[in-house]
């Protein structure tokens, strides 16, 4: 193509990679981008978001639904500072992104010009690559390098920065060729062949195997390999919180959630297994607890795409390199079909204690405040396991994430590594737009809602259905639960006095209500759930209800807390 | 556990901000970087980091594996000191006045095998390449008679046994 300028190019690269979809906010670096995205509307749909952290969250709502590269486009600045927090969490959660941002002139570069600010500097420790495109000539190149790097191997965010003067600068000879080889960067890890036929042995030899799953079935769309392997090793299986949905909630050997606040039987038993089977997780700290006493009578096989993350933070006994969906692939002819029967009905056994020391009591709660875990219920009585949840950060994260239903892949948004409050609303818009047909539930605390409150407005306006549900206790929920339990009662700075959260809504001209009384919870849920267009729905429940089980952090998994 | 000093060989890319992308590995694990040198490596447009730090045998496993993980790091390797040839440059600028009134300088500099950079009216500058024990005890026996100033390099090295590169660069 002749003659184009690098702001074009900057949109042709874009619609090569098949985007039709960006989150961001404009300002004097990234004009002329924003010039041709006008030119451009019918090929590329512009979400104009209230605040740039927003518009990362939505791309990693949209990327996390759709299985795509989310993109994120600002100005320099405080538009490109604005992106950091997103950044870092896709970073952490390992979630494909490009961000784009406008950088001042090169010619002002080191000047402390107005707006300028060291984005490359400043995002290097939280991106997977970032580059600063100084000559228009650049963009075709770096973008397919972007894309390539973000989406491969373990995904993750990529930061292009580009001056003014490049995407002003013409380009007389733009050709757009993917990218799928960086010489200096392996994608994926080769596997070993005998690392395959050792961890197969060691499976067809454990009496009391455990499988521990994270996000990295989902990212690697290896959920059928992986369904079909534990149904022929008939492993009880566990997930984390990212894995969460990768199968259907009520698999017969799905024993539950891991971690701080998972179920009690997997925590225990993960000391008790003779063998530990991790797949596309990290042993992030919030799920093994004191690591000197996590699953030291287990030998360990770990199915791992990062090689990084061997030995990181646990040592194992077999690695398995490579993509998992491959990997699972090859082991499942070596597996001799089991039925570990008794030892899971170990995981049901003290399942049923916590059933009956914390489910019950909360879930099927009949008096007093609202629970949670009833909203949850509702939700899923409604629901029928088919929509995507997205959660915020706090009690009702945990809450959402233990009591969910879900019966599809790619259901479960949430900030797992970084625990951003403001996550969800932006994430849920994001969610919504890379998947329209499916139904959007977004379940936030109320200090977590108001640190994005404002992309109500991009709601409104992209008209995007999300359902919104306040779960309001009036506190900072997880921080109280810490400080009622470790800091004798000493509520600093937790109680909340809250604005009208329905009047906001309806300043939004987003329809919405309060429910407070248990037996109107239902009838709300379904008049929410009935309206075509985004809705919020406050619950009013109990203020100082806590997240159980719970492991105190620095404790071992064995020594889980029931109350 | 124990620390040991472990050199890291890194070759990289030559590409801008590189060096930042490297140090803040070290910086996110609050781990003191004894020495760093960088240039170009026996391969046209390849550079090569060496990197000298004091951790333990599980910490230098895992600094090595996030620094290899970046995507312009073509390969790292780490190597105990029995396992390089490496060396360190020092410079000592001396008072031109001391050479000539104090005889007992030009035997310091004759057996410590050091040699004479420059000599200048006022200053005179000597250079010696060796251990660290070799620069530092140069160092001692010049220190009495006035260093203007002294500038040890960062470790060079080679390994003894070959780091195959070129197979990454296919
Ligand atoms: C940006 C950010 N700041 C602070 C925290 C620490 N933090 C974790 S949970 C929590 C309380 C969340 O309260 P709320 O959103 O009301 O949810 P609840 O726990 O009540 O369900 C806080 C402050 C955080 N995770 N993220």
């Amino acid at each position: 193509m002749k003659n184009i300028s690098g702001a074009e190019a900057v949109i042709r690269s874009l619609i090569s990679e098949g985007v039709d979809v960006l989150f961001g906010y404009p300002g004097g670096a990234i004009m002329p981008v924003y010039d041709e995205l006008y030119k451009f509307e019918k090929e590329i749909n512009h979400i104009l978001v209230r605040h740039e952290q927003g518009a990362t969250h939505a791309a990693q709502g949209y990327a996390r639904s759709s299985g795509k590269v989310g993109v994120a486009i600002a100005t320099s600045g405080p538009g490109a500072t604005n992106l950091v927090t997103g950044i870092a969490d896709a970073q952490i959660d390992s979630t494909p992104m490009v961000c784009i941002t406008g950088q001042v002139a090169t010619y002002l570069l080191g000047s402390d010009a107005f707006q300028e600010t060291d984005i490359i500097g400043i995002s290097t420790p939280v991106t997977k690559w970032n580059y600063q495109i100084t000559k228009a000539s650049e963009i075709a190149e770096i973008f397919a390098k972007a894309f390539f790097i973000a989406k491969s191997g373990r995904p993750g965010p990529v930061l292009i920065d580009i001056t003014k003067d490049a995407q002003f600068e013409m380009v007389d000879n733009f050709k757009y060729k993917k990218c799928n080889k960086v010489r200096s960067y392996i994608s994926i890890p080769e596997t070993d062949s005998k690392s395959i036929s050792d961890a197969a042995a060691l499976i067809n030899k454990s009496k009391k195997p455990f499988i521990v799953w994270g996000q990295g079935v989902i990212l690697g769309n290896a959920e059928k390999e992986f369904t079909e392997f534990i149904d022929k090793s008939g492993i009880p299986s566990a997930w984390t919180i990212l894995g969460l949905s990768a199968i259907p909630t009520d698999h017969p050997l799905n024993v539950g959630m891991l971690g701080m606040h998972g179920n009690y039987g997997p925590n225990k038993l993960t000391n008790e297994c003779d063998l530990l089977i991790a797949i596309g997780m990290r042993f992030d700290d919030r799920v093994t607890g004191d690591l000197k006493t996590y699953a030291r009578q287990a030998k360990i096989i770990h199915f791992e795409i990062d090689p990084a993350e061997i030995n990181k933070n646990v040592k194992v006994d077999v690695p398995v390199l490579g993509d998992v969906k491959k990997t699972l692939k090859k082991i499942l002819p070596k597996i001799i079909k089991k039925n570990h029967s008794s030892w899971i009905e170990k995981f049901r056994e003290l399942n049923k204690i916590e059933f009956k020391k914390v489910i019950d009591t909360e879930y099927n709660k009949t008096s007093g405040g609202l629970s949670m875990a009833e909203v949850i219920k509702s939700i899923n009585q409604n629901t029928n396991g088919e929509s995507i949840l997205v959660t915020d950060v706090g009690q009702h994260q945990m809450v959402a994430c233990r009591y969910t239903k879900f019966n599809k892949s790619k259901s479960n948004i949430t900030s797992g590594g970084l625990g951003t409050m403001g996550f969800a609303l932006p994430a849920a818009l994001g969610a919504k737009i890379g998947d329209q047909k499916r139904e959007v539930i977004a379940v936030i605390g109320d200090g977590g809602f108001q640190m994005t409150i404002q992309e109500l407005g991009t709601i409104f306006q992209t008209k995007a259905a999300v359902k919104i549900i306040i779960l309001n206790n009036n506190f900072l929920g997880m921080v109280r639960q810490w400080q009622q339990l470790f800091f004798e009662k000493r509520y600093a700075s937790t109680e909340m006095i809250n604005p009208d959260f329905v009047a906001i809504a309806k300043g939004y001209f987003i329809e919405s209500s309060k429910v407070s009384i248990r037996e109107n919870l239902n009838k709300e849920i379904i008049k929410m759930l009935n309206h075509d267009g985004p809705y919020l729905l406050e619950v009013i429940i109990e203020k100082e209800e806590n997240v159980f089980p719970m492991i105190p952090t620095g404790s071992s998994v064995a020594d889980i807390r029931l109350e | 556990m124990n620390n040991t000093n472990y050199t890291i060989s890194i070759y990289t890319e030559n590409n801008v901000g590189l060096l930042n992308r490297i140090s803040a590995i070290f910086l996110k694990r609050h781990i003191n970087i004894n020495s760093i040198t960088c240039s170009e490596s026996e391969i046209s447009n390849v550079y090569r980091f060496i990197i000298v730090v004091n951790v333990n045998d599980l910490q230098i496993l895992k600094l090595v594996r996030q620094i290899e993980k970046q995507i312009e790091v073509i390969a790292a390797f780490f190597h105990t000191d029995d396992e390089t040839i490496f060396l360190e440059t020092a410079l000592y600028k001396v008072k031109s006045k001391s050479l000539f009134e104090e005889r007992q300088i030009q035997n310091i500099i004759k057996e410590s095998r050091a040699n004479m950079v420059t000599v200048k009216p006022d200053f005179f500058v000597i250079e010696k390449t060796g251990w660290r024990d070799e620069t530092e005890d140069l160092y001692q026996k010049l220190k009495p008679y006035g260093l203007l100033q002294f500038v040890r390099s960062g470790r060079i090295s080679v390994s003894k046994k070959s780091m195959e590169i070129s197979k990454f660069l296919k």
